[in-house]
């Protein structure tokens, strides 16, 4: 976990456990600290309580037990309204029976903010997503792209220092939403505001993240910068979860500097990094990246334990070469290789032998 | 393939015939098939339903009745004027002995006289009691008549008897619609009716009236009903929404029955009241028999058809508009005020034509509760239908009924806007 003080929290989530009907718990003992200005998001299947724990801090649902605190107060029993967060909704929740101007302009109305100053400010917003032209215009009448831009200037016009997202992409096609995640981005960035951002799709979190938090089964499995949790995984839900990984399983034989013998269930002898291991004879799952697997036996350092494979698939992509492996009785083991010209096309049926560096090989709990 | 911008032609479809044609002829058996299958609905309609209530509105003008019994003495009427005072000449007489006795030998004169009571009571008696005396009369004979019919019945030398005829000779008549709207034909244009007489407009004015709150309270007692069902778990919505329906499969007279029950002065409603202490035994509450009791027992009868649209369309809104406009700072009132219910009023609107026009034409309920205060005009309708046999007149009340309805249409879809209205 990321080391953030107490101090400068400005989003804590203590202990908070939450469940619906009294029976099976959809949040299990939540901590969480964020400092002002982080942008989390939170990751995870659906059913793992990532958007319950969004909507117990926006205040549509009250956690069972545990403390919310926004800037050292609790807010437990504030209603949403008098919250002051701001937050955008999975299919933008625009409200159609207004024009976009007073879409923008019903938080400020709320406020009782002055008609000229309200203006200048729904005009201020839109401009800072470049939709100043569509003020006059009807939700209905906006592609999902402008409609997403106008849902985040009206989470942003009553300037809130928190903002939340609920999959706010997540109806957008691919391109137009690669476009915006680097927008949401730089606009937190440059206004400085804290968002928490809930998404299922792991490539968002990773590009759009100072760190993410991945929830499974109602808890945090790991919460780290994305580079960490990608390269890092604390356990192999984490590993699996995110990215393609290789998986194999065997038992630990021993561990020695900080480098675990682990024995596949094939016999063969890999070295590892122990993760969630401690001791000779306990079960592991071994996770490896496809592309830090090598197979050009002059970069492979030498001493190293390797395996013996053979290739199935060769899938040319472009700027990488997927190949796929039977490794250790494993039909599904992949390795990515860049697309450069002195690279090696492996051929089907072709038989390799395979290794890595130990610390890119973690044996995380079985 | 043939470019339109080559050759600067129409474009031609593979075979060379033009492709608009070959289109239309694409199409047209499309279509045709299309008719065949709404063929059987479209003359069941047309049979059971526009066929009707074309003749039954031609009924309110169509007059053919005395020109068609009396056509030599309409002729000879012509001539006389009505406003100078003085009795027609013997011609008129004369051709009325003519065309009476053709009509006598046929029995039409006493259709006449009833037609004519109508406009003049007496003169269904007059026709009858003088067709017996005409009917021994020659025309050829026994003239002159003018002095023999004004001895058969003094009438006949009345001024206004035959003032009535000529004005309702005419075979295109706004007579029943002048008497729709308490007014009368005379030879001297639409004058009103005499005071003791004019009831329709009132009656008119109360259909609207009673139509309006029976509206407003079926939205104000249908809108938490339809906002509770849209807003519970679909198991539950489902439960409850069958006590909604329940009453639809209850027959209408039964429900209008029980209200008797629950409103009558020895009924339900006032014995606990009553047995409380509330009321005193001699100063019982008059629920029933008057427009309290059909709004009541309407309002119970309708409220079905208001809570239905309404909770389709509020099944539509997704909590998070509520959500976000409360995530904006709105309070619980705000966010229903500003949000919550104009995306509602599409279902208010579809709820509110159709009770109120349901509740305009509604007859069986006030003819039950309603009394003599708390009837509808439907129910006059009703009477002209099968008890005076003024068919003119009832087919020129319902003319205008439908007229209202279509007018208060129009102007809804001109406020409001009739896309506007979901049903679901």
């Amino acid at each position: 976990m990321a080391d953030v003080s107490n101090v400068d929290a400005f989003v804590e989530f203590e202990r908070v456990q939450k469940s619906y009907d009294g029976e099976n718990l959809v949040v299990k003992d939540l901590n969480l600290t964020m400092p002002k200005g982080e942008f989390l998001t939170m990751l995870g299947p659906s059913g793992s309580g990532k958007t319950t724990c969004l909507m117990m801090l926006a205040g549509f649902e009250t956690a069972t037990h545990g403390d919310i605190r926004l800037d050292g107060t609790s807010i437990n029993n504030i209603p949403p309204h008098k919250r002051g967060i701001g937050m955008v909704f999975q299919n933008y929740a625009l409200f159609p029976h207004m024009t976009i101007a007073e879409n923008l302009s019903f938080p400020l109305e709320v406020r009782k903010m002055g008609k000229s100053q309200r203006e200048e400010k729904v005009k201020r917003a839109l401009d800072m997503v470049e939709m100043g032209a569509f003020g006059g215009r009807r939700p209905a009448q906006l592609s999902g792209g402008q409609q997403q831009r106008i849902a985040l200037a009206r989470a942003l016009v009553f300037e809130p220092e928190l903002v939340l997202m609920d999959e706010p992409l997540g109806a957008l096609d691919k391109q137009l939403r690669e476009k915006m995640q680097f927008e949401i981005t730089h606009l937190a960035h440059r206004l400085g505001i804290t968002v928490v951002y809930v998404t299922h799709d792991q490539t968002e979190a990773l590009t759009m993240s100072d760190r993410v938090a991945v929830f499974d089964d109602g808890r945090i499995q790991q919460i780290a910068p994305p580079d960490q949790l990608y390269e890092s995984p604390e356990n192999s839900f984490v590993a699996q979860f995110i990215g393609e990984n290789n998986t194999l399983e065997g038992t630990v034989k021993e561990i020695n500097n900080g480098i675990a013998l682990v024995q596949l269930d094939g016999g063969e002898l890999i070295d590892c990094k122990p993760v969630n291991v401690s001791k000779p004879g306990e079960r592991t799952r071994v996770s490896i990246r496809p592309e830090r697997v090598e197979y050009n036996k002059e970069r492979l350092q030498e001493g190293v334990h390797t395996l013996k494979a053979e290739v199935l698939e060769f899938i040319y992509m472009g700027d990488i070469f997927r190949t796929r492996l039977r490794v250790a009785g494993n039909d599904e083991f992949v390795i990515k290789t860049r697309n450069a010209p002195d690279q090696i096309r492996l051929q089907p049926g072709q038989q390799i032998e395979i290794g890595w560096l130990p610390e890119d090989c973690r044996a995380l709990d079985a | 393939m043939t470019d339109t911008a080559a050759t600067g032609g129409p474009v031609l479809a593979a075979d060379g015939t033009p492709l608009k044609k070959s289109l239309a002829r694409a199409l047209r058996i499309q279509k045709l098939r299309a008719l065949a299958l709404i063929a059987p609905l479209l003359i069941f309609v047309l049979v059971s339903f526009i066929i009707p209530i074309g003749t039954m509105l031609s009924r309110s003008v169509a007059n053919d009745l005395v020109a068609d019994t009396l056509p030599l003495t309409v002729v000879a009427l012509e001539s006389w004027d009505a406003e100078s005072g003085e009795l027609p000449d013997e011609p008129v007489y004369a051709a009325f002995v003519t065309d009476m006795v053709a009509a006598i030998a046929v029995k039409r004169h006493t259709r006449l006289g009833t037609r004519l009571n109508y406009e003049q009571t007496g003169m269904s008696s007059l026709f009858r009691k003088s067709g017996r005396k005409i009917k021994k009369l020659d025309p050829a004979a026994d003239a002159p008549f003018k002095d023999t019919l004004i001895g058969i019945n003094k009438d006949w030398g009345d001024v206004e008897t035959w003032k009535v005829l000529k004005t309702h000779s005419v075979r295109i008549t706004n007579g029943y619609f002048l008497n729709a709207i308490d007014m009368r034909r005379t030879p001297e244009g639409a004058q009103a009716q005499p005071e003791d007489k004019q009831i329709l407009v009132t009656l008119f004015q109360r259909t609207l009236i009673m139509s309006l709150v029976i509206t407003a309270s079926c939205i104000v007692l249908g809108y938490p009903v339809a906002w509770i069902l849209a807003n519970l778990p679909a198991r539950t919505a489902n439960v409850l929404m069958i006590l909604v329906l329940l009453p639809f499969w209850t027959s209408l007279l039964v429900r209008t029955s029980a209200w008797k029950v629950m409103l009558q002065q020895q009924g339900v409603i006032n014995e606990v009241l009553v047995w409380v202490g509330l009321v005193a035994d001699d100063a019982r509450l008059v629920m029933i028999n008057n427009q309290f009791g059909t709004i009541v027992a309407m309002t119970h009868i309708l409220l079905p058809f208001m809570i239905l649209p309404m909770y389709s369309v509020m099944q539509t809104i997704k909590p998070t508009y509520v959500r976000a406009a409360k995530s904006m700072g709105a309070t619980d009132w705000t966010a229903f005020w500003r949000i919550y219910f104009p995306l509602s009023v599409p279902g208010i609107g579809a709820g509110s034509i159709l009770v109120f026009i349901l509740a305009i034409g509604y007859y069986i309920t006030p003819e039950i509760v309603g009394g003599t205060k708390g009837v509808f005009i439907s129910n006059r309708i009703a009477y002209h239908i099968s008890s005076s046999l003024n068919w003119g007149l009832a087919a020129a009340l319902g003319a205008i009924l439908l007229a209202v309805v279509l007018i208060l249409y129009w102007a809804y879809d001109k406020i409001v806007g009739i896309d506007n209205v979901k049903l679901g």
